[in-house]
């Protein structure tokens, strides 16, 4: 009896003639929506020969907000809100991607000081999203340890975004024209963010030590989930699983935003582009981040934070709110939902190298208060499809490796 | 790496008026196109060599509906070439009463799911596409979400499913 042909009615009396036939053994798995491994809800529909894997569906959608619709309802500096929500591992560089092409819009260039200290938080985020991605695909994998040692750091980071902004998670700091105006850096910042330093190549020593050359380690992620440069290329994948395939593509070299041209920093490729590789980039990637970090507070430039009041796009400071008539005008023109500056008719894209790979924010403006459309180029959508061409033929446990090494944000793959 | 104006000419020599070559704000290229040169314009930034853009970054829908186009809506192909290190975009009208287009997925792997998020939320169905389903909302979903005149709110499928009443508040 054909195994796909029994139903479960079937009487128990013939449930007992069923002959075992693996070659027509096909079994149907899902990995997911809910499953401690996928760290968000996406689905892959697994079909399985045995414990190998004959072909893998994925099937996303189930974290859809609509963000993109949202955001043709909001003013420009409302929209950052939501970018937050869409990789909520590196809140700020999806703050400062966001941006970037607004304030082109606006016709804005903010001070080296401003653009310097985007690249101080920026690069925290993405120290921050490499230890979680790194932390959970060794755990996926049976190496609880790792985790702990970079959650730890974490912690010190999230502090310092506390500390700056009052939040932990959703930091929402940018704004146009400069940074959310609640009360500058503190003094205490620079030296918090100069323990948190010293103390994370430490973090990193340990994890390399634990977890690059351990042979369960090895085992589970040399010549496994390899993609070539040209599928990189096809599909679109950029980030630490291009650079892990050879290819030495890193927007803040190709075409560097934000003062990046300033800093000397390397770019770490990897050979086979394995599931191997890509750890060893995104470990390189921190050492990287905090040598850029530390370049940065050592040059850190003088000057003011945000742009001048006059551009009417960023608030006033308060002195100016309760001291003059036009400080006042200026508050209340930005803060009414029917005012708000208005950029000019046109689009910008401004891509940045976030810690998954190219993220961008495509903004169209029609010469009102916000976006008229407000299109994220989400690296993770983009990286997620090539996951059928790399698990066909696979065992099953090759799954956890595979997805956790590629960093599927849900919130960004879906919007 | 070609500069935008050695880009630019290379369009003009080989389509002529048929391209609409601009500078959008940020100082990128934004080539406009009818439907109908679609295909052919970008297997030739596919495979021209000194052009060759190899990777689709972007491909993404737009309605003009009160902003004003040529045409109803607009679909972005945002390119980017690996080996010469320059980007394009290239936006191809669509008409409201017909919206179709070619696919790229045989040029471009990546188009297939970003194809497929257009016609889940513009509606515009890509001809040669080998699954054009919906990817993001529910495939029983009615509506296309971006298009101006769909409400942000008011419509939704959570009519669609089943009441339970609890017995004990009866």
């Amino acid at each position: 009896m054909n195994s796909q042909e029994r139903s479960f009615d079937t009487p128990e009396t013939d449930f007992y003639d069923f002959v075992y036939q693996p070659q027509e053994e096909r079994l149907f798995l899902n990995f997911g929506p809910s499953h401690p491994a996928t760290h968000g809800t996406l689905r892959l529909l697994l079909e399985l020969d045995g414990e190998h894997i004959v072909n893998c569906t994925p099937e996303i959608g189930y974290l859809h907000h609509g963000f993109e619709k949202l955001g043709e309802y909001r003013t420009y500096n409302q929209v950052v809100t939501i970018t937050d929500r869409m990789n909520y591992v590196s809140p700020f560089n999806n703050n400062l991607a966001y941006i970037l092409p607004v304030e082109a819009l606006f016709g804005i260039q903010v001070s080296k000081r401003a653009q310097y200290f985007r690249i101080i938080l920026a690069e925290l985020g993405r120290i921050m999203d490499h230890a979680i991605c790194i932390g959970t695909h060794a755990m996926d994998l049976g190496a609880f340890t790792a985790l702990l040692y970079f959650v730890r750091e974490r912690e010190n980071i999230y502090n310092l975004f506390e500390l700056l902004t009052g939040t932990r998670l959703t930091v929402s700091y940018a704004r146009v024209g400069g940074f959310a105006r609640d009360r500058g850096i503190p003094d205490t910042f620079f030296p918090l963010l100069q323990t948190v330093l010293d103390g994370l190549p430490k973090a990193i020593d340990e994890v390399d030590k634990l977890l690059s050359h351990n042979s369960i380690y090895l085992g589970r992620t040399r010549e496994v989930g390899i993609i070539t440069p040209e599928a990189a290329a096809s599909y679109g994948i950029t980030g630490p699983c291009l650079r892990g395939s050879g290819v030495p593509f890193d927007l803040r070299k190709a075409a560097p935003y934000s003062s990046y041209e300033d800093f000397d920093f390397d770019i770490p490729v990897g050979n086979t582009g394995d599931v191997w590789d890509r750890y060893m980039v995104r470990l390189e990637e921190m050492r990287q981040s905090i040598r850029i970090i530390q370049q940065a507070v050592d040059h850190f430039p003088e000057g003011d934070l945000y742009v001048d009041s006059d551009s009417k796009v960023i608030l006033p400071t308060k002195n100016e709110v309760y001291g003059s008539i036009e400080g006042l005008i200026h508050q209340f023109e930005i803060i009414m939902l029917n005012r708000g500056a208005r950029a000019v008719k046109g689009e910008a894209y401004i891509p940045t190298e976030a810690p998954n790979g190219e993220l961008g924010y495509h903004v169209i403006s029609n010469e009102g208060n916000g976006p008229y459309r407000f299109r994220v180029r989400p690296p993770s959508f983009y990286n997620f499809q090539i996951i059928p061409s790399l698990l066909r033929g696979r065992l099953l446990p090759d799954t956890v490796a595979v997805l956790s090494s590629l960093n599927i944000i849900a919130g960004e793959l879906d919007r | 790496m070609a500069t935008n104006q050695e880009i630019a000419d290379r369009l003009g020599a080989q389509f002529g008026a048929r391209v609409l070559v601009s500078a959008a704000v940020d100082g990128q290229l934004l080539v406009s196109t009818r439907r109908e040169e679609q295909p052919a314009l970008l297997r030739f930034l596919k495979e021209e060599a000194g052009l060759e853009f190899n990777m689709i970054m972007d491909l993404f829908g737009v309605d003009y509906l009160e902003m004003g186009g040529e045409e109803r809506y607009g679909v972005v192909y945002n390119l980017y070439s690996l080996p010469h290190n320059h980007r394009l975009r290239v936006r191809v009208w669509v008409p409201e009463n017909d919206p179709r287009l070619e696919s790229a997925v045989n040029l471009w792997a990546a188009a297939d799911w970003a194809e497929r998020e257009v016609f889940d939320m513009y509606g515009i169905t890509f001809t040669g596409h080998p699954n054009m389903t919906r990817i993001l909302c529910p495939d029983d979903f009615s509506g296309f979400p971006l298009r101006k005149d769909f409400p942000l709110q008011g419509v939704g499928y959570r009519e669609n499913f089943e009441k339970i009443e609890n017995p004990k508040t009866q």
